[in-house]
Parts: structure tokens; sequence; C-alpha cells
């Protein structure tokens, strides 16, 4: 991160107010190196840790529009998937070199969305909702019905990686898998991150706080939002190709609008617009899956329901948001 | 496309509105100096919000022609105008609840300067604009509460930041909507100096219920009734007109 240096200013600087915002905390360090201990304590869930961080990748590309922008979508997993197929495809049909398919998903997810974006701007609410959902659908239906290319509900077989940077084997184990995602993810958080803590960034929350003044600052807020929905779209691609590629299969449901209503569970679970939030609503969701479901299969959702229904009643920011208030009032007390 | 509007900064010609039935402006010929300070008074509903709706683009005209500096801007969306310097604020608080009035006062001046496209580059790096952003807060005695979230500052404040919301976009003409509108009498005050405090660059037009700040700070005060322009003068020649102490002074309950 660059530091810009203060002037010396005897009185009070306004600088620092915003500056002490976007400011790197030592609980981030501690939390990405946390992210490399599953190769030390539990190196037989590599490969469900390479899942965590792929739906971690794709609910941060969701919380810029829903987090940060106040929008809705019920259908991101169209990128996800668009940008799935897109990395599945190349490689099973002799392209398997992993950095450049990854881009190809992403690039294929950017073009998307913005041929999306057109209409999204044009609609809110209740109608984006529905908008976001039906683009879901229909790709969902085009890739069940493109038998021939995408293997319909049997999924899409075949697909092989290269070793990642000619050196490092895609495993069965998850070694590579999880390394390769999580470094993507990083990457990826440190990028928006930025983005976040930017004038753009700034001009979208402007936008969830309220559209209607935006354009009474001179704002072209319509622009904006065509940004970000294409930015989104093309991080959820990068999401989608990256399980493409380390589970070298690409399944029906990544199109699916289970995944779509997925993400957004884990962004709520984790708090909405705090950019961890979705990290960490990614972890629950996948690890109390990976537990609930061993116990009993069937019963999962039950115990997701009430999850649910229990954060969003007593922790309506989410649990980061949760904690944020009671930093914040232990702070207050002490 | 020119058009020569006398020497008037902010003029509307022949515009037309009609919500239905409802004629909501009536063939308003406006035009406003530069510098002036003119009042916009009326019942309620006589359209007075809508006038501004109209002239700021929040509402599209069924006809009539609307000239900033001499210029037609009768086809620019809102944020084109108020690029053109074309700013107004709202009666009822239209602010962004969870922003610090710094963020949202710096978020308005990277607007004006075209900066707030730009995601690469972190926001404490745009010394400028947010050095400006803190001293309009201060002309309006705002700075010290600058970084809690505006839901949480005192009523009076928030309508003090619309103000510094439109000032941050360096506005020729000021539309100001009932800048008093909800004040307790005995916290009117600070708001009353920053609308005198409004530089005299700045051409002013506000809507008000409250007599005493029209009296105070109109040179010129327009009387609306039914969508249409009643009458306009000096607020000596409003204050003796017959006609608008029937139509509004007469019942003066407003304030």
């Amino acid at each position: 991160m660059s530091v810009t240096t203060a002037p010396a200013l005897s009185t009070f600087d306004p600088r620092e107010l915003l500056r002490a915002q976007v400011k790197w905390r030592w609980l981030e360090t501690v939390f990405w190196l946390a992210a490399l201990l599953p190769y030390l304590v539990a190196p037989t869930y590599l490969v469900l840790a390479s899942q965590i961080a792929i739906a971690a990748l794709f609910a941060l590309s969701l919380d810029l529009i829903v987090g940060y922008s106040g929008l809705v979508s019920l259908g991101h997993a169209a990128f996800f998937g668009f940008g799935a197929y897109t990395a599945g495809l190349l490689a099973k049909f002799g392209w398997g070199e992993p950095l450049t398919g990854l881009l190809a998903a992403g690039c294929a997810a950017l073009v998307l969305g913005y041929l999306t974006s057109f209409i999204i701007v044009r609609i809110s609410h209740f109608a984006l909702i529905m908008v976001t959902l039906g683009l879901c659908l229909l790709l969902y239906e085009i890739a069940n019905k493109a038998h021939w290319l995408t293997g319909g509900d049997d999924g899409l077989q075949g697909v092989r990686m290269w070793p990642l940077l000619g050196e490092f084997r895609f495993d069965l184990y998850g070694r590579t898998a999880y390394g390769y995602s999580l470094i993507v993810l990083f990457v990826s958080f440190l990028i928006l991150r930025r983005l976040i803590n930017s004038p753009f960034g700034l001009s979208l929350r402007g936008i969830r706080e309220n559209a209607r003044r935006m354009p009474a600052i001179g704002s072209p807020s319509s622009n904006r939002i065509r940004t970000i929905y294409v930015i989104s779209a093309t991080f959820a691609g990068l999401a989608g190709g990256l399980l493409a590629q380390t589970t070298e299969f690409v399944a029906l449901d990544a199109l699916s609008f289970q995944r779509s209503a997925e993400v957004l569970v884990m962004l709520v679970l984790g708090g909405a617009g705090r950019l961890y939030g979705g990290i960490v609503g990614a972890l629950i969701f996948m690890v109390a899956r990976d537990q609930l479901a061993d116990m009993n299969p069937q019963y999962w959702y039950f115990w997701l329901g009430l999850l649910l229904i229990v954060v969003i009643i007593f922790l309506p920011n989410g649990i980061l948001g949760g904690c944020a208030d009671l930093l914040a009032r232990w702070r207050r007390r002490a | 496309m020119t058009v020569q509007g006398n020497n008037s900064i902010l003029a509307t010609r022949d515009l037309n509105k009609n919500f239905g039935s409802l004629i909501v402006a009536r063939s308003i010929e406006l035009s406003l100096p530069l510098g002036a300070r003119y009042a916009l008074i009326g019942p309620n509903g006589a359209g007075k919000t809508t006038l501004i709706n109209l002239i700021t683009g929040m509402v599209r005209p069924d006809g009539g022609q609307i000239l900033l500096d001499g210029e037609d801007i009768t086809g620019l969306d809102p944020a084109m105008r108020v690029k053109r310097g074309l700013v107004r604020t709202f009666q009822i608080n239209t602010l962004f609840p969870n922003l610090s009035p710094l963020e949202a006062v710096t978020l308005a001046v990277c607007e004006r300067r075209g900066e707030a496209g730009t995601w690469w580059r972190g926001l404490p790096s745009y010394n400028a604009a947010i050095e400006e952003a803190y001293r309009i807060l201060q002309t309006l005695m705002l700075a010290e509460d600058c970084e809690r979230p505006t839901r949480q500052l005192a009523y009076g404040q928030q309508r003090l930041l619309e103000i510094a919301l439109a000032l941050a976009a360096q506005p020729k003409v000021l539309l100001l909507d009932e800048p008093a509108a909800g004040v307790p009498k005995d916290e009117s005050g600070e708001l009353f100096k920053a609308v005198a405090g409004i530089s005299s660059d700045i051409t002013v037009l506000f809507i008000e219920h409250d007599m005493e700040l029209v009296f105070r700070f109109a040179t010129r005060i327009i009387v609306m009734v039914s969508g249409a322009i009643l009458t306009q003068g000096t607020p000596e020649e409003i204050a003796s007109d017959q006609r608008v102490r029937d139509v509004y002074l007469g019942q003066a309950h407003h304030g």
C-alpha cells in the first residue's frame, strides 16, 4: 500500500479520518496468514479449503453490487457458471494452461456482464431480482440443452489441466488447488479493497445510500452501476473458472438458481458491504455444510435455515457486522 | 444552440407540465439575473417544488425551454445540469445516512472535479478534494461532527449538510427547496446565516414558507398559485399586493 505522507499540519487533518478507514489492520494480516493453516493442520481438507476460497471470491464479487452499491441480484451464478464453462471448455478442447484459461473465464464473464448491464441500469428492486434470476435460468437451460458441448446435466467431463506454471500438478489432495485458489482470492481481494477505498468506491456507497441524491451532486450513477456490475461479473467469472480448473469438471449446477441463492446466503451470513463478510460467510457456510452433511445429509438445509433466521434476527448486519457492533460497544465502555 | 436570454443566468420559456389532468406548471416564464436572490413563494400545492424539479431535470416538461446562461439545457439529464452549475437542495433531507459529512461532501467535490470514477487510487490521497470538502463543512459549522454518520446528526445539521453538498458542486445557480423546512425557530439562526453566507457570485432561487427568511434575503419575490406565476416584485410590492394577501399571506398558516 502506498502511504502519502501528510504535511506537518499543527491543526487537525481531515485526511486522517479517511486514512484511518482504509488502513491495513494487523487483524487482516493474521486473517490471511491463518488462511495458510490448512496446509499445516488439516492437509486432508485442502480440497474443501480450495472450494471455500472459490466460494469466498464469488461472494466477494457479489458484495460489490449487493453490499456496496445496494443493488440486488438473484442470478449471479450466470457469470460464475459462464466463467466455469469457458475455462472448462478451453481445457477440454486442448488449452489446459491454468492462468490464461482463468483470464479467459474472467473475460467471458466480463463480456456477458457488459451485454447485460444495459438492461440492469434501467430497472431496480423487484424487477432487478427477476431479471437477474431470469438471465441465470436462461443460461442454465441453454447449457442443459447444449448437451453436445456442455454434457448437459451429466456435467462437462474430460477437462484436463496442465500443471500450474508448468510446475505444480493439480493433485487429488488439493495442494495445488488450494494454493492457486487462495492466491487468486488474495490478489482479487487486494484489487477490490483498493477499488472500494477509492473515490469510485465512495460513489458506489453513495448510490447505495441514496440513489436519488447522486444525480443532484452531478454523479452519472448509471455509468457507475454499469461499471461495477461488469467488474462484479468478471470476478464471479474468475471464481467459476477456478472451480472448473481445480475440480477438472463443470457441473450444470454452476449455473443453477441454488448457486445464486447460496452465494447470497453466504454474503448475508458474513455481512454485506464489508469485504471480509463474504469470505467469512463462505467459510462458515462451507464448513457447516461439510460437517452437517456428514452427520445427516438430508437435514443440512434444516440447520442452514435455522442459522440464517437466527443471524438475520439477531445480527442484521451479518456475523462480521455483529462483531463490529460488539467491538464498538466494548470500546465505548472502556 | 444559444438563445438570447437578456442577461439572465437562468430562464424558462413557456414551461408546461401536467400530471394527468392536474396542471402543475402553466407557461412559466422565469428570468434570474446573475447574482440574484429570488424567493419563490405560494401556498402548498402551488407547484413550487415541481418547478425546481423541472428546472433541474428531475421531471421532464411537456413543453417549453430552460436556459442556463443562455444555453438551452432542456434536453440534459440532471447530472449534466449539475456539471454545468445548476444545483439544488431538497425540501426533505436527501442525504447519505451512513456516510459521514466529510465522505459525502468529499464525494460531491470529487464528482465535480471528475475524479469520482477513479478506482485505482485511494481516497486519502485526494488531498485537494478532501481539504476543500473540509473547508465547506467548516463554513457551515459542520466540521466538528464531520466524521459521524449522517443519520446521527441533529436535524438542523442535516439541513446544513444539504446546502454543503450543493456548494461542493460549485453552483452558478443554486435552487434551495425550503432550506429551513422543519427547523425549530430557535435553531434556525445558523441556517439563516448559512443562506446569507452564500457567495454573491451564486445566483439563488429559494422556496420558503418562513416569511422572515424570505423578506430578509430576497431581493425579489415570485408568487406561484396553482401551477402559474401570479405575480412577482420586490418584497415591498409583494407585501402590499392584495391578490397575494388573498391567496397566500392572508391564510399564512405555513410557517
